[in-house]
């Protein structure tokens, strides 16, 4: 599709505007925080335990005296990075599976897609967790089982759209050409798998960051005193009642960030599908 | 017929494919999982070589892989499953204990899930655009990205700890049973509620609802009777996927609320370490997510016969 063509159906799509500005700015965040933060994260002040919003703390203090908006500034740099480096190695392991799948066929294609299929029967968390648990606690467990299991949903959709490509005319034209199988993939069917594939790829980071942060709130992500969302929400758990912004405002951050991500994707799908006119 | 027999084959295959990812798990484990057993077992002793060799041995470490595999296998068929390295009793018990309080709270939040969702999905795609439309959108979008970790806890602050309504933890009543439900069964009812709306909006549109409103049907009639059969054949088959969602979210809500559940138990052998629990729960839900997932397709074929003909 004409870059400009899919730029100008995005920015139709105010939802996908608003998502990506959120997006932005978090990024923006996760790369400047230890200029923007207003303390260090894991500086302790136990002078200053549980105090709510206000001028020094500007969202409070946990209950080591740590600066929550510190905290959450820095938790944006964990979600991020993990999700971004999740999403790269699946959506690349899983595409050139899903090529190979659907291009070659036969038994190849037999067996990754039984890969899939088995990949399919553990819902995410449960292998992270059962990871977690075998490696030991930390983000390094979450990672490998949230790649182990990622990859399956691409390499599914890829095929599907590989086998609708591979038998028109302009993939025979160039096996006739005499062009190699690989240059086929990569150079005439890849370009048309990738519009679903970016779309997927967006929602499923809105899915990790939660997924991540759900691992943290189980105590099998990041350790402290890493500054983690998920981390955050469990310690802010026992003082509920008399410090509810260690609460309220890790699980806003984690809500807000996914939800942008949603968005996102929901713009990507609309403007990335050629059905559809753009309304002007 | 043809499209059953191979799913049914294909499930075999799963499986299979799980006990394999359930079996190879305690060898990402780092370290020797001889030495593991032996400073589980010897807590007291000093671990020498000799023992771990006999733990080894006694253990049937020292074979092939396969051969582990083979016999552990065996194991797993006549039901053993080892026993739980934390409490010494035989997972299979623990988990088969815990299994009933589960499967109560799933049902639950599902039932909760499609009272709310599919009214919600049908009022809005009747009114698109209106306001009730844009604020059951604005629910939808809330409930999708609110971590269900979050939204507890909150329900907790809310109702437990400033309106004394119901209680924060425990499963002896119909009362705890509520809000664990609503946590577990919002983001269920967001999904449904958009897949309701969506496959609404489509039926409404097609031909056959504008020749029962020219024929000067009631809207009640058109809605009611026309519209609803056919849109709820998509809305029957996402029960599947819902409980599928339902078996991730449960692992924290019961968590949360200190349900007695399988979920709750899982959480606690991984963080423990205990390998033969974490085994058992990952085996017990990878085997209920292939069933699940063999029960939604065949449903899925029975109920829009273009399927089965595709594939069979």
């Amino acid at each position: 599709m004409r870059r400009l063509e899919f730029f100008l159906r995005l920015k139709e799509r105010k939802i996908a505007l608003v998502g990506m500005a959120i997006i932005a700015l978090l990024i923006l965040v996760a790369i400047l925080a230890p200029f923007i933060s207003p303390h260090d994260p894991v500086e302790q002040n136990l002078g200053q335990r549980l105090l709510g919003p206000g001028k020094q703390y500007p969202l409070g203090t946990d209950n080591l005296g740590r600066c929550v908006l510190s905290r959450i500034i820095y938790g944006a740099r964990t979600s991020l990075s993990l999700g971004i480096i999740v999403v790269g190695v699946t959506t690349v392991g899983g595409t050139i599976l899903g090529l190979i799948a659907g291009y070659r066929g036969g038994i190849v294609d037999q067996i990754i897609m039984r890969l899939v299929d088995i990949m399919f029967a553990f819902p995410a968390i449960i292998l992270a967790i059962a990871l977690a648990g075998v490696l030991g606690p930390g983000l390094s467990g979450i990672l490998l089982a949230m790649v182990i299991v990622g990859w399956a949903g691409y390499a599914r959709v890829v095929r599907g759209s590989v086998l609708s490509i591979k038998e028109k005319e302009y993939i025979e034209a160039a096996r006739a050409l005499g062009f190699s199988d690989q240059h086929i993939m990569v150079h005439h069917i890849l370009p048309n798998v990738m519009a679903p594939i970016i779309v997927m790829a967006t929602l499923s980071l809105a899915f990790i960051i939660l997924m991540v942060a759900g691992l943290g709130f189980l105590g099998l992500g990041a350790q402290p005193p890493t500054p983690d969302w998920g981390k955050m929400l469990t310690e802010g758990r026992p003082f509920m009642r008399t410090a509810p912004q260690l609460t309220v405002f890790p699980g806003l951050a984690i809500m807000v960030t996914a939800m942008a991500f949603i968005f996102l994707s929901e713009g990507l799908r609309e403007a990335l599908n050629p059905r559809r006119e753009v309304a002007r | 017929m043809g499209y059953i027999i191979k799913r049914l084959l294909l499930m075999f295959v799963v499986i299979l494919g799980v006990t394999v990812m359930a079996f190879s798990l305690t060898h990402f484990a780092p370290g020797d999982p001889a030495l593991m057993i032996a400073l589980s077992r010897y807590e007291h002793q000093i671990i020498t070589e000799e023992i771990i060799e006999e733990v080894r041995a006694q253990e049937g470490l020292d074979a092939p892989i396969y051969i582990q595999y083979a016999r552990w296998l065996g194991h797993v068929l006549h039901g053993d499953l080892g026993c739980s390295l934390g409490s010494g009793d035989p997972v299979l018990e623990e988990i088969s204990a815990r299994f009933p309080a589960s499967l109560k709270l799933v049902i639950a939040s599902m039932i909760l899930s499609l009272i709310v969702a599919i009214p919600l999905g049908i009022i809005s795609a009747t009114k698109p655009h209106s306001i009730i439309d844009k604020l059951v959108m604005v629910g939808v979008v809330g409930g999708i990205s609110m971590p269900v970790f979050w939204l507890a806890p909150l329900l907790i602050l809310l109702f437990s700890i400033h309106l004394h309504l119901l209680p924060v933890c425990g499963c002896d009543s119909i009362k705890h049973l509520v809000l664990p439900a609503i946590a577990l069964g919002a983001g269920m009812a967001a999904f449904t509620t958009m897949i309701t709306r969506s496959s609404m909006l489509e039926v409404l549109s097609q031909d056959y609802i504008r020749a029962a409103r020219a024929k000067g049907l009631s809207e009640r009639v058109v809605i009611g009777k026309h519209a609803l059969k056919n849109a709820l054949i998509p809305v029957i088959t996402v029960v599947g996927w819902q409980l599928m969602m339902a078996l991730q979210g449960v692992v924290m809500v019961e968590m949360i609320f200190a349900w007695p559940g399988v979920g709750g138990l899982m959480v606690k052998a991984a963080l423990g370490r205990d390998f033969p629990m974490i085994q058992g729960c990952v085996l017990l839900f990878g085997a209920t997510c292939t069933v699940i997932n063999l029960v939604t397709d065949i449903s899925y074929a029975y109920l829009d016969p273009r399927i089965r003909y595709e594939k069979a």
